[in-house]
């Protein structure tokens, strides 16, 4: 029997005595706490209250995430073609907005977008508003003086901090993209005497975009995990209503159990489809 | 310029230099091309040859000297280099297909976006060069399940969609396995055969031989020697050529 085993396990670099150890485990374990939740949920009259409390919060939560990702794809686009733009205003404007961002701490570019970047753009808006007023574009300029601070709520806030932060990972993910790209593409489209912008948007871009779809899956990820800082402006996402749920209940396991079970079952379904992805694009190539 | 004394050549490179960083890749280079004229450079490799190629279509910038291409100075702030790389096609050593379309859409895309040619004449024209360069039956095949000589003819019909004035080829065969040089190989001479003004960097002496009008040796950032296929094979004039030619033939 032993040496059956050891002629088995030659040539492996970890020689494994049984199947036992080939199993996924800790996806296993991942399963049976989930199990376990739901089933309080369902049982536990405790557990069920803190999950209907928690889960109003789910939209706001997904609403967030999806609106400050998007933002941040497009703002990462641009910011990432001035990465690697010849362009000196545009590329120096594109690194410098990185390297402050980059720098920064996401909480604090959520703290400092809330209460400065959006006051400061309302300002301008109103600012523009006269302007347009003077100039004899009274309709316009009517609309925009009015604009309020008042108008704009905390999850609008959220969306701005966090898009501003991302836009900032975005466009060194982009930037990485179209550098990968060999340096012959770009030649071999200007040889064909298309223009930069056109090289880039039918030739360089298409093939950007399937190299770094998988790091836009992640950042995505991120992104919705970063989202639960937006609780520190009192926006009702899942981290909010889990923070007032202990605060009202005292019962802290079940509300940030139920937080995190949440937040987990998005995330690894999320992360799932992402390695799906990456998978079907390696065949593809 | 006298334009009368000028008039046949539809390249002009005067003088020109390009060095990248104290590399001197060239040190100025004149030669001229006539139009129908099928010029052979060839050369030890770092001697300048693609250096001085690239700089015909502006791929790479020359520090130093005048470039005229079928009447327009490229390297004049006020042209636009677009106009005149839609003249002049290029085809380089690593193909450069662009590998997410397929390779009818590869030959329509410049076409359309370029020549401003609508989908369905684009189209004619695309599915002509391919029968031209001999495989219209890869039209809806990806640019990676072709074999190189493959994807080297579609580079070709690429270009030649373009309906260019002149066509610069970059080592086209270098990338190849040597049973795959042959097929591209063909379409260049018949190409020659046409009266389509060529500048070809290569180390294929069959091909110079058979197709070409002139030989240009470059050696060290400059024009050692030049002159028509039989006299520069036969009776090379400088010494350098001669130890060259010694070692490749």
């Amino acid at each position: 029997m032993t040496t059956t085993n050891e002629k088995i396990g030659e040539g492996r670099l970890f020689p494994s005595t049984s199947k036992l150890e080939e199993l996924p485990w800790w996806a296993l374990i991942i399963g049976l706490a989930a199990v376990l939740i739901i089933f309080s949920i369902l049982t536990t009259p405790l557990y069920r209250d803190a999950f209907d409390f928690i889960r109003e919060g789910i939209v706001t939560t997904v609403r967030v995430t999806l609106t400050a990702y998007a933002f941040a794809i497009v703002g990462g686009l641009f910011l990432g073609l001035g990465r690697v733009s010849k362009n000196v205003i545009y590329y120096n404007f594109a690194t410098l907005y990185v390297e402050l961002m980059r720098g920064i701490p996401m909480l604090v570019i959520i703290l400092y977008g809330a209460f400065v970047v959006v006051p400061i753009g309302l300002q301008l808006i109103n600012g523009l508003g006269s302007w347009l007023t003077g100039i004899g574009l009274a309709g316009l300029g009517a609309t925009l003086q009015q604009v309020d601070i008042q108008d704009v709520d905390m999850s609008g806030r959220a969306i701005a901090g966090l898009a501003m932060g991302y836009a900032a990972f975005e466009a060194e993910v982009f930037r990485a993209g179209i550098q990968s790209i060999e340096r012959g593409q770009m030649e071999a489209a200007r040889s064909l005497g298309m223009t930069y912008v056109q090289a880039m948007r039918y030739v360089i871009l298409p093939q950007a975009f399937r190299r770094v779809l998988p790091p836009l899956g992640n950042d995505f990820i991120a992104i919705l995990k970063d989202s639960s800082l937006i609780s520190v402006l009192a926006v009702r996402d899942i981290t909010q209503l889990g923070k007032l749920y202990r605060a009202r209940t005292f019962s802290s396991f079940e509300a940030y159990n139920i937080m995190a079970f949440l937040y987990l079952s998005m995330t690894i379904s999320l992360s799932m489809l992402v390695k799906f992805i990456e998978r079907r694009l390696g065949r593809g190539r | 310029m006298d334009a009368n004394q000028n008039s046949d050549s539809i390249i002009q490179i005067d003088e020109v230099t390009k060095s990248f960083g104290k590399v001197k890749a060239l040190q100025g280079v004149s030669l001229k091309v006539k139009r129908g004229e099928v010029l052979v450079i060839i050369g030890p490799s770092g001697s300048g040859k693609s250096t001085l190629l690239r700089c015909i279509n502006m791929l790479e910038f020359p520090d130093g000297g005048h470039i005229v291409v079928d009447g327009t100075p490229v390297m004049h702030k006020r042209t636009n280099i677009n106009t005149v790389r839609a003249e002049v096609g290029m085809v380089f050593q690593q193909f450069n297909l662009f590998p997410h379309l397929t390779v009818l859409e590869n030959v329509m895309l410049a076409q359309k976006i370029v020549r401003g040619r609508g989908r369905e004449e684009a189209e004619k024209i695309a599915r002509q060069q391919l029968k031209h360069v001999g495989i219209p039956e890869k039209a809806d095949s990806y640019p990676t399940q072709l074999s190189g000589g493959q994807q080297q003819r579609v580079a070709i019909a690429r270009s030649l969609a373009m309906n260019p004035k002149i066509m610069l080829f970059d080592e086209p065969t270098s990338a190849l396995d040597p049973e795959m040089i042959k097929e591209v190989l063909d379409v260049m001479v018949a190409l020659a055969k046409e009266g389509m003004t060529m500048v070809v960097v290569s180390h294929e002496m069959g091909f110079a031989r058979a197709a070409a009008n002139r030989i240009v040796f470059m050696d060290g950032g400059r024009i050692i020697e030049e002159g028509t296929p039989e006299g520069f094979f036969n009776n090379p004039r400088e010494e350098r050529t001669k130890s060259f030619l010694s070692k490749i033939l």
